[in-house]
């Protein structure tokens, strides 16, 4: 038993609002899934197995939806699968889809992930109804505040992260937030939240959906004689660690280590920094962008705030992260990992657009959950061996 | 190695599984009863929590009451060093579903899937209508007992069921009552009375999925996993034959059924007309024993109820069986249906 190749052939996705009220919840999903598999030159019979992933079901107020999607889905008669591991989830969906391809279950399947947080109250769901919600951005201020003292970054940092984000936004027809006047002193001006995040440092609330095809070895062979160049899986990994005990490091977690060393190691990847050619990492507040360089192994411990400081991570540096825009940008919460993983792959498609990085053939997709306990990461490439 | 002819899988075992005590209700907390169970899986196994290499938790945050209710789970499962792990908002027979695929990639050995619910924390008439289409189907604000009865009917229309044959269903799931008192019963929605529906309960299951050659080390009987597959039909009733379940014939074709007789079938039938109904449409003769532990009209803890449909399989397995089927389902009127076979050779 060993695990066969995985290609990705059709990538799609909602143009993200925060109120999508012209669509229902199978028209959201649809509109992504349509436009992955008009990318990969299929319908919806070609399928043969749908893995749905989304955030906790209170958000909207629909319980199981893989129930109620399976018409819209096109899953009549197929395997329906629902994944939810927190944030992470989107994720974890492409990862459990890609399982189906890589031990030969099925040849052709679809990951979807979505939220329609305009339907809820995220804030009241984070809360299970009971109030008292720190919301995201007061459970993750302290340890952005614990990065901050022990790498002694300067504050104008996660600034930098919001303006580079939100000028990437600009060049991604389906991002949530395009703000044409970003700037640094536009983030500074704008109101504090959780100390030190302020507003434009934070992720919208965004109603979309995400959508792709994988499939196997041939059918990536076969879109590729096709012109239509896929992505490969190189590796894939999830991690998890308990909610909080004495010794836990938030700031630097043991599952992050751990999720990353496991990608780098089936995908031959032993100098991240030199080898990957760019990264979509889940950034919902600035500064995780630092953070995540570090765990990540694209930055040495509290160096990860430099390669912001001198460009690195911009869209024209040596290292671009989220060219989409990131989180930042757009967040349909539990679509939000799946975006980070599509983007990762249509870099190295050669198919982001006005955002593709240039010559990008290996990248890395990540996505994490809960108390930064959950944490999902893969490795595509634009060929099975990209490192000869 | 190779993976039989439709992707059915490699060479996969249970090789133990615990759940615990089910009951009307527990004060313990979902994480205290995985607690419980997980340790009682692994005991006997001489392995500890060290060395799971993969975890897959099934629940419902519905269910439980809260959102991200299974977060606090990776303490039960002992997520220290880090887990690889995996979570579905399902019941624990796809947690295994999940488990399955991810050891075919053969780079680990162990995995521990667990199914878990509090259903007595909850009103099941006020929660289940939350799973219907929203725009349609929920605000009708239709409970779970409606939609079986539905069913009920449509089954007892076919020829499949009559309201005798359903409360003889229902004598030898609870080993007790008599057949001729319980049809004088009042129904609670015709034609269901109280026997014909399952009680609320609360609990939790854990299961040890192994490679085959971790299983032959760790057991005698292995119950390796010769089958598995799941499918989903149509979400709206009124537009279903309710006196079929297409889904689950696709799923039992699929997983092999027809390969070989079974022994033994446990079908997550938690209303007496689904086990007729899904009976007929396994096409399980008289000679195969249905739900010989009793099954969802004993007890039914909801996201652990079908993970225990495998488990009883395996115990089958185990104590001297060659070959069984275990059934799990979710959503109105038998919407997704899976189906697991078991055998004592891979």
């Amino acid at each position: 038993m060993s695990a066969r190749p995985c290609a990705i052939v059709g990538i799609g996705q909602t143009h993200h609002k925060s109120r999508r009220l012209d669509v229902s919840f199978g028209g959201l999903v649809r509109e992504a899934v349509f436009r992955a598999l008009d990318d990969a030159q299929m319908t919806m019979a070609d399928i043969d197995a749908v893995v749905l992933g989304k955030a906790p079901d209170l958000f909207e107020g629909v319980m199981k939806p893989e129930l109620y999607l399976s018409d819209a889905l096109g899953a009549v008669g197929k395997p329906m699968f629902r994944v939810h591991t927190a944030g992470s989830v989107g994720g974890t969906t492409a990862i459990v889809a890609a399982s189906h391809i890589q031990v030969g279950k099925h040849r052709r399947v679809l990951a979807v992930a979505f939220e329609k947080q305009s339907e809820g109250n995220a804030q009241f769901a984070l809360g299970s109804g009971r109030g008292a919600s720190l919301g995201a951005g007061g459970a993750f201020a302290p340890f952005i505040r614990a990065y901050i003292h022990r790498s002694g970054a300067p504050e104008h940092i996660g600034w930098k992260v919001a303006v580079k984000d939100r000028l990437n936004a600009l060049k991604n027809p389906y991002a949530h937030l395009k703000i044409e006047d970003i700037s640094i002193e536009k983030v500074k001006a704008s109101p504090m939240m959780w100390e030190p995040i302020r507003f434009l440092e934070s992720c919208p609330s965004s109603d979309g959906a995400c959508a792709m095809v994988l499939t196997d070895e041939e059918g990536g062979k076969e879109a590729a004689a096709a012109g239509r160049k896929p992505a490969w899986v190189l590796g894939t990994s999830s991690r998890s660690e308990p909610p909080s005990f004495p010794g836990r490091d938030p700031v630097r977690p043991q599952a992050a280590l751990q999720c990353a060393a496991d990608v780098y190691s089936q995908a031959g990847i032993t100098d991240p920094r030199r080898q990957i050619d760019m990264a979509e990492l889940y950034v919902p507040f600035s500064w995780h962008e630092p953070i995540w360089l570090e765990c990540f192994g694209l930055a040495d411990e509290g160096e990860g705030w430099k390669l912001v400081d001198d460009g690195t991570t911009e869209l024209g540096g040596s290292l671009p992260i989220n060219a989409s825009g990131g989180v930042l940008s757009s967040n349909p919460i539990g679509a939000s990992g799946l975006l980070r993983f599509a983007e990762a792959a249509n870099q190295v498609r050669g198919a982001a657009g006005e955002h593709q990085v240039e010559g990008a053939n290996v990248a890395i997709g990540m996505a994490y959950g809960a108390n930064s306990q959950y944490f999902s990461t893969w490795a595509v490439g634009s060929s099975l061996q990209p490192f000869g | 190695m190779s993976l039989g002819g439709a992707g059915r899988g490699g060479d996969i075992a249970v090789v133990g599984w615990a759940h615990t005590p089910l009951v009307r209700h527990t004060d313990k907390s979902e994480t205290q009863m995985l607690m419980d169970a997980i340790s009682d899986a692994l005991d006997p196994l001489g392995l500890t929590r060290a060395d799971i290499d993969f975890t897959c938790l099934g629940s419902c945050d519905y269910i439980t009451g809260q959102a991200f209710s299974f977060v606090s789970n990776l303490d039960a499962i002992g997520a220290w060093p880090p887990k690889r792990d995996s979570h579905v908002e399902m019941d624990g027979a796809w947690a295994l579903y999940e488990a399955w695929l991810r050891l075919q990639e053969g780079d680990i050995e162990i995995a521990v899937v667990t199914g878990s619910g509090r259903s007595s924390t909850g009103d099941p008439s006020l929660i289940y209508p939350m799973e219907m289409d929203p725009y349609f189907l929920a605000p009708l604000g239709a409970d779970p007992l409606t939609f079986a009865a539905l069913q009920a009917r449509a089954v007892i229309k076919a020829g499949i069921a009559d309201e005798r044959k359903m409360a003889e269903v229902a004598v030898r799931a609870r080993g007790k009552g008599d057949v001729d008192a319980l049809l004088t019963e009042e129904y609670m929605r015709q034609p269901l009375r109280r026997h014909d529906v399952p009680p609320i309960t609360d609990g939790a299951a854990a299961m040890v999925l192994t490679t085959g050659d971790r299983a032959r080390q760790l057991v005698d009987r292995p119950a390796y996993i010769t089958g598995f597959d799941h499918r989903t039909e149509c979400h709206n009733p009124s537009f279903r034959a309710l006196d079929d379940s297409p889904s689950t014939r696709l799923a039992a074709e699929a997983a092999g059924l027809g390969d070989g007789p079974v022994e033994i079938a446990e079908l997550q039938a938690a209303f007496t007309h689904e086990e007729l109904l899904l009976a007929r449409v396994l096409g399980l003769g008289g000679d195969v024993a249905v739900n010989p532990s009793g099954g969802a009209l004993r007890a039914n803890p909801i996201m652990a109820t079908g993970l225990c449909r495998i488990g009883y399989a395996a115990n089958h397995i185990r104590d001297g069986g060659h070959r069984a089927l275990a059934h799990s389902t979710s959503g109105p009127c038998l919407q997704q249906n899976l189906v697991c076979i078991l055998e004592d050779t891979p």
